[in-house]
């Protein structure tokens, strides 16, 4: 699989990240070089097999629905980098 | 040095020795080999205080059954009101508003907590040279790697800076570095441990295991970990059988497989092999029947592996957004910058490759090809390892194809360092339990690790044969 600047940069927005021209120089290298050893996979024949997602057998582990609180607001907003008493703070985002 | 709780229980009874001096001389060997860089964080006034508790209720007989041991976690497992980063910038200043199911479980039973350990960012690496706070260094040559991802779990173990750590085994990264480190590391089944509170990265693969350096301790923290949690979804329904009473069973000859391929595997060091093969004789030697067997899927194992970790970090990591908790860059000007230069500043480039490579296998046109095609790879190994098991009881190989390698020898190719997963994935990709245990040295003195796995629930019965062997 060849990767190009365009894909890259397809890539980066979807995953919400920036590279400058050096690391995507870089990234295309790197990514294109696993990409191709990921591509031995087409090695094996998988006609009919169904893909596995679930690790365990169990299906459904359920509980009772109780309301209750797990975490405090307080707690909840002492690791932000921006609060004030109630809410994260974030910046503006919608234009006047 | 204590290599044993059952060493320092001795002690702790003839008065040898109490828990507060104990503490102390930890925290001294810690002082001292600073330098290996394995802890990130020593809590220091906290392990004395619970020392002075821990000796009291010793001396009134109601301790726990970890009281004497002294443990470091990986810095990614959660402690309430304690600092955690997963090794990662991005998580700079971070406070746990909750301890992991195995961190109560650990203090329930009077074990002491001594400090946060070292890893690879967000447990991505091989070598932990991939962690944002520098590389650990081996105790045993310091020029080189500890392994990873759990580096600072294992050379803290391997330096006597603590008894035990826990770390979390993804791909290998519990049995990797304690192979390196001459340890002992176990990887559970998958569900055996609870996950909740553990920084997740790929969540269908992690599994938080113990480093030590016997059979017996890892057991005894097994027993204290394991089991069912209703924090976790994912973890073991049904009740497990104890990891401290000896099975039963009086049958004492063994049917092993050994997967030919790993042997044969271009880049397994002579050394590495010749171990290896040592092993297997001797147990041809005590009875046990030994097959070599063929595994065709073992050349895919990695491509596997990293198309759906990937995958699953690109998901699990998008929450690191400078938003509710941790980094927040300086440089953005609107939502969308702050999102992109939070997360580009605060990931380390390896965390980022992989959030690429993950964004790709799981992006529209290539979901099909490479994340589903992974998946279906992923139950052809799950299937054909319950085969070999419905004639073998555990399956041996090398832990990993090289002794630890030198630092900043394999930094510069990210393959290259991937491949030092090779056979440790395997268990990982089919949810199985699986151990490294020390096996002999190469010729510059350092460390071989010998992989045994065992069937899917078999975690006390591989513990029981490593006891036995």
């Amino acid at each position: 699989m060849d990767i190009n600047n365009e894909t890259i940069d397809k890539l980066a927005d979807l995953a919400k990240l920036e590279f400058n021209d050096q690391e995507k120089e870089n990234l295309k290298k790197d990514l294109s070089r696993i990409l191709s050893y990921i591509e031995t996979l087409n090695q094996v024949d998988t006609e009919g097999v169904e893909p596995l997602i679930f690790m365990n057998e169990s299906v459904n582990v359920l509980r009772e629905d109780l309301p209750g609180q797990t975490i405090p607001k307080a707690d909840a907003l002492k690791n932000a980098p921006s609060k004030d008493s109630d809410y994260f703070k974030v910046p503006k985002f919608i234009e006047k | 040095m204590y290599t044993s709780l059952a060493q320092i229980r001795t002690d702790l009874e003839s008065g040898e020795i109490n828990l507060p001096k104990l503490v102390n001389n930890y925290l001294e060997t810690i002082q001292e080999k600073q330098h290996l860089n394995a802890f990130l964080e020593v809590y220091e006034i906290e392990a004395k205080e619970r020392a002075a508790i821990i000796e009291k209720k010793i001396e009134a007989g109601v301790a726990g059954k970890l009281a004497g041991m002294v443990i470091g976690l990986k810095d990614n497992i959660v402690y309430k009101g304690h600092k955690v980063s997963a090794s990662s910038k991005i998580l700079a200043g971070f406070e746990s508003l909750y301890s992991a199911t195995i961190v109560e479980r650990l203090l329930a039973e009077d074990a002491i907590i001594i400090g946060r350990l070292n890893c690879d960012e967000f447990a991505m690496g091989a070598s932990n040279e991939n962690s944002a706070f520098g590389p650990v260094k081996n105790a045993l040559d310091e020029s080189r790697v500890s392994g990873g991802s759990s580096g600072g779990a294992a050379v803290s173990v391997q330096a006597g800076m603590c008894l035990l750590s826990l770390g979390s085994d993804t791909g290998g990264s519990i049995r990797q570095p304690a192979s390196f480190c001459g340890l002992y590391g176990f990887k559970p089944t998958y569900g055996y441990v609870s996950r909740y509170g553990l920084i997740a990265y790929a969540s269908s693969f992690d599994i938080i295991g113990p480093i030590a350096h016997n059979i017996e301790d890892l057991k005894l923290v097994m027993e204290t970990i394991a089991g069912s949690d209703e924090n976790d979804a994912t973890s073991v329904q049904q009740a497990i059988p104890s990891f401290l009473q000896l099975p039963k069973e009086t049958e004492s000859k063994r049917k092993f497989a050994y997967i030919k391929e790993t042997l044969e595997t271009e880049g397994v060091e002579p050394a590495v092999k010749a171990e290896t093969e040592k092993f297997l004789k001797e147990l041809i030697s005590k009875g046990h029947q030994v097959d070599a067997i063929s595994f065709d899927l073992l050349s895919v194992m990695v491509p596997v592996y990293y198309t759906l970790t990937t995958a699953e970090a690109s998901s699990n990591l998008a929450r690191f957004a400078g938003m509710h908790y941790g980094f927040r860059s300086q440089n953005a000007v609107d939502l969308e910058s702050t999102i992109k230069k939070s997360r580009s500043e605060g990931f380390g480039p390896e965390v980022k490759r992989r959030i690429m490579l993950g964004t790709f296998v799981l992006s529209s046109g290539y979901y099909d090809a490479y994340y589903s095609k992974a998946q279906k790879v992923r139950r052809l190994v799950k299937n054909k390892t319950e085969e070999i098991f419905k004639n073998y009881d555990f399956i041996i190989s090398p832990t990993s194809p090289t002794t630890a390698f030198k630092i900043g020898e394999k930094s510069d190719n990210p393959l290259a360092m991937y491949l030092a997963d090779i056979f440790t994935v395997h268990a990982n990709i089919a949810g199985i339990p699986a151990i490294s245990i020390p096996n002999g040295h190469d010729t510059n003195g350092l460390p071989i690790g010998l992989q045994i796995m065992a069937p899917l629930g078999k975690d006390a019965a591989l513990l029981n044969l490593i006891s036995t062997l």
